[in-house]
């Protein structure tokens, strides 16, 4: 496979999030503003790009049986080398992020790519599909960051945007767009326009409904 | 004793696990068509957060906090750093001999649960919880409170949302939206509900 396949497939076509349903356990929490967003997201690529590609190096080595304690433990130890990293360089904002960085063990897009794709590739590629499906995900997480914090707050990386009204400017804030809810809204309705584009994505449905039909008298 | 009920009550509803934290969300969507299924779900990660919440708790005091090992002799070791790979490693522990455990002793049970045991390893809401206990310093009769709690929780909105599913069958839903987007706009939905709970002061 091509490498720059392996590495933009995931952002549009194979969203980890929109398709794959995988890895939206931690994150949706921390779309509240964009620059946690941001830590968070580089902190899961790397993760998952190592990780593929340490899970790659051993591949051939591991038992099957075992694959899984494996997998886990070389996840963690990398999510604990990211975690003392933010604690070091950014402590105000690794105490926001709070317990989410350390989910990002069992975040299932790093264990879902680990079993899918590292176990069968060689550690390059699967570095970089890690990469692909890190970036995959920070897209959807970006977008929902930048729609909740500017219509939430009327801001952007916490620099004013749109002037609020209780500070003298125009903007009413949507205070929905700041509590969780709204990150459901927001994902279903993303999901709801990249089908419409890609056909192919609609799933079948179980029960077929009738269309309306009227009996003539 | 007060103190614990509210937690417990708060845990439940306000601060419930999947709805205001995003927690467990990949089993919460994937294995919420039937409600039966829910409901196993729900019974065992409930059971399997009041073990290793407490149990994490202990290790957390006794091992891994700063200072913790003052009873060995060595009170200058803070061994904090490696929390997460001992949680998930308890985790994974508790996991698997819980399952043994069903196997040999509660066969139904057992069998009810099936695949849905070892999934539990990698649910976040189990993690998170064990997370959420070291951030907010409980103790031990806290902390079990605080996983049954959050437990019950889980299980409560995951029945919810395939008793949901479940009626949805009948509905029209326009194209795009069939399947997983409905889905994620009917949980947002139910988190709004629950979010009525945030105004109760416990």
């Amino acid at each position: 496979m091509k490498m720059k396949e392996l590495l933009f497939k995931p952002v549009f076509e194979n969203n980890p999030i929109a398709l794959q349903i995988l890895g939206i356990c931690s994150a949706l929490a921390v779309t509240s503003s964009l620059q946690v967003t941001v830590v968070m997201c580089v902190a899961l690529t790397v993760v998952t790009a190592f990780s593929n590609f340490f899970v790659s190096l051993v591949r051939t080595q591991i038992p099957s049986s075992i694959r899984i304690i494996v997998q886990m433990t070389i996840i963690a130890s990398l999510v604990i080398v990211v975690d003392q990293i933010l604690k070091a360089v950014v402590y105000d904002l690794s105490k926001q992020l709070s317990v989410f960085v350390g989910l990002i063990i069992t975040n299932c897009i790093v264990m879902g790519r680990a079993e899918a794709f590292a176990m069968k590739n060689p550690p390059v590629a699967s570095f970089v599909d890690g990469i692909g499906n890190g970036l995959g995900y920070s897209a959807m997480l970006l977008a929902l960051a930048f729609i909740r914090e500017l219509l939430g707050s009327g801001k952007l990386f916490g620099y004013e945007v749109l002037p609020l009204v209780t500070d003298g400017g125009w903007y009413v804030s949507n205070g929905l767009l700041l509590l969780p809810p709204s990150a459901f809204f927001l994902i279903g309705l993303i999901i709801w326009g990249l089908r419409s584009v890609h056909k192919e994505q609609v799933e079948d449905e179980e029960f077929k409904i009738c269309p309306n039909t009227v009996k003539e008298a | 004793m007060e103190e614990l009920l509210s937690l417990f009550i708060r845990s439940i509803f306000i601060d419930n696990m999947a709805l205001s934290f995003f927690l467990g969300m990949c089993t919460f969507l994937a294995i919420s068509k039937k409600v039966e299924a829910a409901i196993g779900l729900g019974v065992a990660v409930t059971v399997v957060l009041a073990i290793t919440v407490p149990v994490n708790n202990l290790l957390y005091t006794y091992l891994l906090a700063d200072g913790a090992l003052a009873w060995a002799g060595y009170p200058d070791v803070d061994l904090s750093f490696l929390g997460l790979i001992t949680y998930i490693g308890v985790i994974a522990a508790m996991v698997q001999i819980l399952e043994m455990l069903l196997d040999k002793y509660m066969p139904v049970l057992y069998n009810a649960l099936g695949v849905f045991l070892p999934l539990i390893t990698v649910n976040c809401a189990i993690m998170g919880a064990v997370l959420f206990m070291v951030e907010r310093d409980y103790d031990l009769a806290e902390s079990t409170v605080f996983g049954i709690g959050s437990g019950i929780g889980w299980a409560l909105a995951i029945t919810a949302l395939a008793g949901i599913r479940e009626k949805m069958k009948y509905s029209d839903v326009p194209e795009g939206l069939r399947g997983l987007g409905i889905t994620f706009i009917t949980v947002g939905l139910m988190s709004l509900g629950f979010m009525s709970f945030g105004g109760i002061d416990l």
